[in-house]
């Protein structure tokens, strides 16, 4: 079958033995700093992902993808450990995590979301083997139209469904794609918003916008809060969870999985809102359900699983078509579109080996953060008592080196400071930075694609309307809009 | 009652909108627009800004009828100091060479914090001097020079 032939091929690519000590490095760098108290996977990518620029593609896109779960693992860590959730994804694992580890249980809660990740991990990568080719060359047949709306719903779906305001988030994207406009006009070589700055002509950096929007903004905004600090400093003893937690765990895992991998595709949900569904599912299909909240092993699996599933299969529409359905995967597409390589259906033709390595890879590394986490929950425990005022300044440093090191120029680093404010405004403001980034990554593609559209259809906008992929894109848009825009704005307010 | 706009969480997000996307229309004007069928480089930019500034118009008037305040603090020194951490590595990095650059971040940075424990910064600059050198300087091979401008 041509799956395997494909899948041995990809470990073949993940088996050298530089892609493996990548991998390895990713996964374990990852969960190092990800576990790190008050930095989460969207920080530990950003800060991380200017080094790995200096990296040939393949190597450095498998290093970042480790990166990502590693850092995805080390938030379930100190989720519960110090009922601190590393972002909102984990959030979830602290209510029953967290009085699991209170009542001695720290080691099964921890092997339960590590096994349960494990298990939807593996399933997510198939997933993405078997769907990725099928949607790839579904993809092949889309023309300017069908890409521009279907950016259009990928950026409407990222704005309204984050947590908070829809309409800030709508304006979050535009200001977004209004910063992607800044530099060279690809069509009429004018510069734009340039200000006469030689080094905006090429447009701000991606590092400069993901660390100034990710890191600087957010350490900030932590410096604000106490130091959470009811730190479990117990001994972790008693690692393997017993037959019956383990028969306990088992469909929460699976259903959390299919949960999870669902709702990893579609925009602006991600990890965060499978997570939720699915706890929200155990407590109601449980027979008592007053046992959550109160150390359920349930409500560890489930929404392990579900997050887990839904970080890899948020690589499909990444990689397949080059729309990234979250911030990290913007970050991701990001990395790619700074090694030369355009994320699309082309990908797995032009590329099988960046393709199919990563998957191989992904598979590998989520075996690794087992073998590699279980083991070395002692020296996470030690981590998490690492205070927050040694971290934030080494974290804004290697910010800086990074930031530097890609175009080797001050004003980079001079841009991510401005972003950074603008940031901190943002995030007081209550305005999720998430949708501007995607917005940002997509704007220059999405100006392409509306051009070349409607330069094709010689101006007439309703294009966008006659094709039919086109308008199933652009009805899932309105249907998304309403039913998420209406109610809010219909809804009576709150008194204050 | 006269309300407070200065704490108003969605008065102040609306007004930077609204702000941003005027300014992206004003700058666009001198872009030719071209037509729909052929989009000028002013065209999608013009676009933008408009619809920037309606939602930002659309935000503030209803920061005005909700008058939500902003949480917590404006944490103007934390900010202020972070900010001009970066900017000195920045402008320390080609003048005065790595080590330095990482050095006097580390201590204004940490000077942005709650607590500023002399030792511990000092001590903090000294390890990610030595990771840093090991890491970018003799790991990645960067080209910047330890000490010395270049």
């Amino acid at each position: 079958m041509e799956l395997f032939t494909n899948l041995a091929y990809g470990f073949g690519v993940a088996f050298s033995l530089q892609n493996l000590a990548y991998c390895f490095a990713g996964v374990a760098l990852g969960t190092l700093i990800g576990v790190l108290p008050g930095v989460g996977p969207l920080v530990t990518i950003a800060m991380l992902f200017p080094i790995t620029f200096h990296l040939p593609a393949v190597p450095a896109i498998i290093m970042l993808a480790g990166i990502f779960y590693g850092a995805q693992y080390g938030g379930s860590t100190t989720s519960i450990l110090v009922n601190l959730p590393g972002e909102t994804a984990s959030a979830v694992t602290c209510i029953d995590g967290y009085q699991m580890a209170r009542q001695g249980r720290a080691g099964p809660a921890l092997a339960t979301a590590a096994l349960a990740s494990f298990f939807a991990g593996c399933v997510g990568t198939l997933l993405i083997a078997l769907a990725g080719p099928t949607i790839g060359e579904w993809a092949l047949k889309f023309g300017a139209a069908e890409y521009s709306s279907l950016m259009l719903m990928a950026l409407v779906a990222s704005a309204v469904m984050t947590q908070g305001d829809a309409v800030k988030g709508l304006a979050m994207v535009v200001l977004g794609l209004i910063i992607g406009v800044i530099g060279i006009d690809v069509n009429s070589g004018m510069a734009r918003y340039s200000f006469g700055v030689p080094e905006l002509i090429d447009g701000i950096g991606f590092t400069v916008v993901a660390v100034g929007l990710f890191a600087v903004a957010e350490i900030v905004a932590n410096l604000e809060s106490r130091e959470p600090r009811e730190v479990y400093t117990g001994k972790v003893t008693g690692l393997m969870p017993t037959a019956r937690d383990l028969r306990d765990a088992a469909w929460p895992a699976a259903r959390g999985t299919v949960v999870g991998a669902g709702f990893g595709v579609l925009p602006g949900t991600g990890p965060a809102l499978s997570s939720f569904a699915t706890y929200m599912l155990e407590k109601k299909l449980a027979r008592d359900p007053s046992r959550f909240g109160r150390g359920a092993i349930e409500g560890v699996a489930a929404p392990e699983a579900a997050n887990n599933a839904a970080a890899q299969t948020a690589f499909i529409p990444m990689l397949t078509l080059g729309i990234p359905a979250s911030a990290t995967m913007a970050l991701m597409l990001g990395a790619l579109t700074l090694q030369g390589i355009a994320a699309g259906p082309q990908v797995m033709v032009d590329k099988p080996d960046l393709f199919w390595g990563l998957i191989a890879s992904m598979w590998i590394g989520n075996f690794l953060l087992v073998v590699l986490n279980l083991p070395l929950v002692g020296l996470w425990v030690k981590l998490l008592t690492v205070p927050y005022r040694w971290l934030f300044p080494s974290i804004i440093v290697f910010c800086c080196i990074g930031n530097y090191s890609v175009n080797n120029n001050p004003f980079d680093v001079y841009l991510c400071a401005a972003i950074g404010v603008l940031g901190y405004l943002l995030v007081k403001l209550e305005c999720e930075p998430a949708p501007l980034l995607l917005g940002y990554v997509l704007g220059p593609l999405l100006e392409e694609n509306l051009r070349r559209a409607l330069l094709l259809s010689r101006g007439d906008p309703t294009v966008f309307l006659t094709r039919p992929i086109s308008l199933a894109f652009m009805i899932a848009t309105v249907l998304i809009f309403i039913i998420m825009v209406v109610p809010t704005v219909r809804a009576p307010r709150r008194p204050a | 009652m006269k309300p407070d706009l200065r704490n108003n969480r969605d008065f102040i997000a609306g007004l930077l909108f609204a702000v941003i996307g005027a300014l992206a229309v004003a700058l666009a004007h001198d872009y030719p627009m071209g037509t729909t069928m052929r989009m000028g480089p002013g065209y999608f930019p013009t676009a933008l800004g408009a619809i920037l500034f309606l939602f930002g118009l659309y935000v503030l008037a209803r920061g005005i009828r909700s008058a939500e305040r902003v949480k917590g603090t404006w944490g103007a020194r934390a900010l202020a100091l972070t900010a001009l951490s970066i900017l000195l590595f920045g402008f320390l990095l080609d003048r005065a060479g790595m080590v330095p650059a990482i050095v006097v971040t580390t201590l204004v940075a940490a000077a942005a914090g709650r607590e500023f424990r002399l030792k511990e910064v000092l001590l903090l600059a000294v390890v990610l001097s030595v990771f840093s050198a090991a890491v970018f300087s003799y790991g990645l091979k960067l080209p910047y020079p330890l000490v010395g401008g270049y």
